[in-house]
């Protein structure tokens, strides 16, 4: 268990980093976190020509309040940081609800939202949470040839970032920057809760919930998102759709969360079949849904 | 003098060794570098079954920073199977077939992980990287992967010389089962199986070897239990006296039975080191870890029980498969206590058990923690509670009707346990245990007929099971003792350590004996060099065996020290006591002299002694029991049952036990704590899952789920103390036993919790994962899908 040579790079800005990874006749990949890449570089299930180490570019682990009441988190924003940072509880309470959930407090201490999500493993807390929240990531490369410019620069929605298991719109050239949160609206409740084996595991499934009520007590926005709930994260829209226009009722939650059961595409593996997976998908979607709507009728 | 008396001996003193552990300054092998070290990886096996056609290791040979690449054409002499560690008691009709694994492979492939060939590199990361570049020609053959098909006719043979899997078979019986059951009134028939596990050590093994030329000596740094006997190996297969090889088991990170075998890297990596001229090192991953090191459990029992009406048992009968795994060196320790310790405590006046052994494609089994005992108590507690409910009795009622009465003892179970001695308990408090545990819960007041469910929609449940754990067997250890003239003890024993306090626990026996504080003796233990005469850390039998000889080495120390006091102060040895490191006149306390100056005069440079006197304030002592003697208790734990998810959380566990004894209560406490998380895993958590070509899926601490300290509750002792009958000391061991009876009782408490939900529902098969659960409560035709806690619209 111990990684093939490899080239290693630390980065003291953003721009060195760009340029370790603009030269795409090596394999490079950043270091971040390391949380998941190590494991994988120890086990040789990964073996990059180069490491560029972005431990050390203050600018990436920023965390700042948008003019527009959201977030925007630095890539480089540890998980320890969406557990005690106020401003984040405060603006994003699903990413602080979610965050004890993210493995054990020593990889908290070290991972990182931008690995988290550029790592793309629909079995993380943190791509669903996001995805439920309509996160965008910045991602930012070098100009190529016949380009002008320092940057070059893109935001994708989430929802268009995820593309596979493992695998995103990610250049690979290019370095997720940023993770910008829009805000929350008055009315909307939301809530995280997984089933794990133990504390810490990764969770035999999870589900994010999102719930807007308009004055009316009806429902004018919902979003869930699943952990382990198929190969890629997503959100599930048919499950979203049926509480859209309704007042959220035990039996309009209980069906929604039917729907997202059952548009769901959960893996069987030694820890649950598929079958379990989509029965605690039910379950967790309906107590999800509703701790959200009970906290939105409060907010 | 059976024991001096003291106040050491039952006192919750400090570990001696914890200042060193906590601070990160103990010695463990994977601290020792010696300067000029090489480092080895072994090739080993993807495959769990084939033959061997080729293996080119040139490119190998030929990557920069490596100095050899063996195979096994490189082994010459030592090119031969290992040994049969223990052999199989003397029983009448026993069948068993002896195969023990060569070092490296030469043709043929029985588990995933054997070796193929070791490099011996600069550095682990260049061996590594040398390993890739060894190209391995495999005939794969048809895996042994089910225990359940072993055995049949058209199984592929793992062993070409033997007509079938079968490694071994035994059967015991007392009385007459068949005309007990044909006067029962109730019968039940049950499969229960109880699954693979591994040791879960925190440090995997280790080998350190220097061979030095010059004074042609071998020093070796072993992660071993048992450093004597591996150091006897090893001395006579590399043609060395054993006064030329020196084994140094430091503190080691856990040891949990494996580390009591012995292994093939325990031989290459020495042979290596003399091969090459330099220090040779070895340091197991976790990932090899789980098919180099070996695993244990992996049982399926076909049982029944003959009852009366009264619940009072007539008899029981066991017919078992046991997987030994690809080889059996370690003989049929596991089965025979499985087949012994289903008795536990309980009168069964007629028992049939038979076992038969097969050799799989998997890897080898041998004890660990509990070794085969968990499994007989899970057997025999389900088959209780199974007929406690045909019955409509209480499960706690059913035991109080057949446990072994305290005026029973000595009780002879009439078959023949592990240490080929009769099944017999020296003493024991089953009955006390029993209720201990049942006033600790409140079973009495625990709702029967209550609303099971709770305030956060689960379900609660209570479980209390009985067990027995034989401990202590011989053959026997030993001890020498030596108060040095600055007045500090030596103590060394042959016995390894891996944490079980006996830097401490061993010192308050010195302690009482000789009147001096338990941080005054330094223990040395497992280092040959120090004192090279004995088995091993295994059995629970630490403090029982190696405690009494430290006792009896420690009461001949007392008697020199006496004599030479008495001498000293010119006054009868009677009238001397010994207390804070001097020996001194009873009521005058000034007149006395400090053991260091006696140890001084007892070694003089000069001067005549007299003849057929030792020298110095020293004594060796051996002590070997009659037969093993039997420690007992109760488990009684609630559980918390979410039955929409089928969770299971433990609120409350609680262990009644009797190890006779208590040398140390705190460590005792932490052995107990220990072995319970160990039986949690067991009945929750772990579980080597084998794909269909016999590989391992999960072999990783990421996917083999060990309980962490998250998912083990508080846990609540009771300590009840009836002195062994077998030993001065009057201990009984107690390293095994929080782990034996968790799965019993985890089953009848979820079982319990779930009465209402799913009546009848039974917990036969362990580890009962949330996903099995899952499976019993859909089967279940009162589960419903949607029933779920009534919290679940609560908002938090």
């Amino acid at each position: 268990m111990k990684p093939l040579p490899f080239d290693y790079v630390a980065a003291a800005d953003l721009d060195e980093a760009l340029e370790a990874l603009a030269d795409t006749s090596l394999e490079a990949r950043p270091l971040a976190g390391g949380q998941s890449l190590v494991p994988m570089l120890n086990f040789r299930l990964a073996a990059p020509e180069r490491l560029v180490d972005l431990n050390g570019i203050e600018e990436l682990s920023r965390v700042e309040e948008t003019e527009d009441g959201g977030l925007r988190l630095g890539a480089m924003t540890r998980h320890s940081a969406l557990e005690r940072d106020p401003r984040i509880a405060r603006r994003a309470p699903l990413l602080a609800e979610a965050s004890p959930f993210i493995a054990h407090p020593q990889i908290r201490s070290r991972g990182t939202v931008g690995g988290s999500v550029a790592h793309a493993d629909p079995a993380a807390e943190l791509p669903a949470v996001l995805l439920t929240l309509g996160a965008r990531v910045r991602l930012t490369r070098r100009p190529r040839d016949g380009e002008s410019g320092a940057r070059v620069e893109r935001t994708l929605d989430l929802g268009d970032f995820f593309l596979g298991p493992f695998f995103s719109a990610l250049e690979p050239d290019e370095l997720l920057t940023a993770i910008e949160v829009p805000p929350s609206a008055p009315g909307e409740g939301t809530a995280f809760d997984e089933v794990a084996r133990r504390q810490g595991d990764y969770a035999l499934a999870g589900v994010a919930a999102r719930v807007r009520l308009d004055p009316g007590g009806i429902c004018d926005e919902a979003a869930i998102s699943l952990v382990n709930g198929g190969s890629t994260p997503c959100l599930m829209k048919e499950a979203a759709e049926a509480l859209l226009g309704v007042e959220p009722t035990p039996e309009a939650i209980e069906a929604a969360a039917a729907a997202c059961a059952e548009t769901s595409e959960p893996a069987a593996d030694m820890h649950a079949t598929e079958a379990y997976r989509r029965h605690l998908i039910r379950v967790l979607a309906e107590r999800m849904l509703w701790r959200a709507a009970t906290r939105a009728r409060t907010n | 003098m059976s024991r001096a008396g003291g106040t050491w001996v039952g006192a919750r003193v400090p570990r001696n060794e914890d200042a060193r552990l906590l601070t990160g300054r103990a010695q463990f092998v994977e601290d020792v570098e010696p300067p000029g070290a090489l480092h080895v990886a072994f090739v080993r096996s993807d495959l769990p079954a084939g033959r061997l056609r080729g293996l080119d290791v040139e490119g190998a040979r030929a990557h920069p920073g490596v100095h050899a690449v063996f195979t096994a054409a490189d082994l010459g002499p030592l090119l031969r199977p290992g040994a049969v560690l223990v052999p199989p008691p003397p029983l009448e009709g026993l069948v068993f077939h002896a195969r023990t694994a060569l070092p490296l492979v030469r043709d043929r492939i029985r588990h995933q992980g054997e070796a193929l060939a070791m490099i011996v590199a600069e550095s682990r990361y260049v061996a590594e990287d040398a390993a890739q570049l060894v190209e391995a020609d495999i005939e794969p053959f048809d895996p042994v992967v089910d225990l359940g098909r072993a055995l049949d006719d058209d199984a592929p043979r793992i062993h070409d010389d033997l007509p079938s899997n079968l490694a071994a078979y035994v059967r015991q019986a007392k009385g007459d089962y068949a005309a007990a059951r044909a006067r029962a009134d109730l019968v039940l028939e049950r499969r229960l199986s109880y699954d693979r596990g591994i040791g879960g050590a925190i440090e995997n093994r280790a080998v350190v070897a220097e061979w030095d030329a010059r004074a042609d000596r071998l020093e070796v740094w072993d992660t071993t239990q048992a450093p004597i006997p591996v150091r006897n190996v090893v001395a006579a297969a590399l043609g060395l006296s054993e006064s030329q090889v020196r084994f140094i088991a430091p503190f080691v990170g856990g040891g949990f039975g494996p580390k009591i075998m012995f292994y093939a890297e325990e031989i290459l990596v020495p042979w290596a080191s003399i091969q090459l001229g330099r220090p040779v090192k070895w340091v197991e991953d976790r990932y090899e870890n789980f098919f180099a090191t070996t695993q244990e459990r992996g049982q399926l029992h076909e049982a029944e029980i003959a009852v009366t009406r009264e619940g009072r048992i007539l008899g029981v009968r066991d017919i078992f498969i046991h997987d030994s795994g690809a080889y059996d060196p370690y003989g049929l320790t596991i089965p025979i206590n499985t087949q012994c310790t289903l008795l536990g405590p309980y009168r069964v006046p007629n028992y049939e058990s038979e076992f038969r052994v097969a050799f799989t494609n998997k890897p080898i089994v041998t004890p660990v923690r509990g070794a085969g005992r968990q499994h007989g108590v899970f057997v025999m507690e389900r088959l209780l509670d199974l007929a406690a409910r045909g019955l409509g009795l209480d499960p706690v009622e059913i035991r109080r009707r057949n446990v072994i009465g305290s005026d029973e003892f000595p009780y002879n179970h009439e078959i023949m346990y592990q240490d080929f001695a009769p099944l017999r308990y020296d003493s024991g408090s089953y009955e006390a245990t029993l209720e201990e545990a049942v006033r600790l819960v409140g079973h009495e007041t625990f709702p029967r007929e209550r609303d099971r469910v709770q305030a956060d929609g689960r379900a609660v449940g209570v479980g209390i099971v009985n067990y027995v754990e034989g401990t202590g067997i011989g053959p026997y250890e030993g001890a020498r003792i030596t108060v040095e003239p600055g007045g500090t003890v030596r103590l060394a024993t042959g016995v390894g350590t891996q944490g079980q306090g006996h830097f401490t626990s061993f010192a308050q026996i010195v302690a009482d004996a000789i009147g001096v504080e338990p941080s005054d003796v330094r223990v040395v233990t497992g280092d040959t060099s120090d004192f090279h005469w004995g088995t091993g850390t295994f059995a629970s039998r630490g403090a029982v065996v190696a405690g009494n000889a430290i006792n009896a080495a420690a009461l001949s120390v007392r008697e020199k020290i006496l004599r030479h006091a008495a001498e000293a102060l010119e006054v009868d040895p009677d009238d001397l006591e010994l207390a804070e490191g001097a020996a001194r006149v009873r009521g005058a306390p000034d007149l006395s002299v400090d053991l260091g100056a006696l140890a001084v005069s007892a070694n003089p440079l000069r001067g005549a002694v007299e003849p057929g006197t030792e020298p110095g304030l020293e004594a060796t002592s051996y002590f070997g029991p009659p037969y093993g003697t039997t420690a007992n208790g109760t488990h009684a734990l609630v559980v918390a049952v979410d039955p929409a998810t089928a969770m299971v959380e433990i609120l409350r566990y609680i262990v009644v036990h009797d190890c006779g004894t208590v040398i140390n209560p705190t460590i005792v406490e932490g052995q107990i704590h220990g072995g319970v998380a160990a039986g949690i895993g067991n009945a929750f958590y772990e579980e080597l899952v084998f794909d269909e070509f016999g590989g391992t899926s999960n072999a990783s601490f990421m996917d083999y789920l060990l309980p962490t300290s998250t998912d083990v509750p508080p846990i609540e002792t009771a300590h009840l103390e009836t002195p062994s009958t077998l030993n001065p000391l009057g201990t009984k061991g107690v390293g095994e036993g929080g782990a034996i009876p968790v799965a019993a009782a985890f089953a009848q408490a979820v079982e319990d919790a779930l009465a209402d939900i799913a009546p009848g529902l039974e917990i036969l098969d362990i580890p009962c994962s949330p996903g099995r659960l899952f499976e019993l409560l859909r089967a279940h035709p009162k589960w419903c899908a949607g029933s779920r806690p009534a919290s679940s619209g609560g908002a938090s």
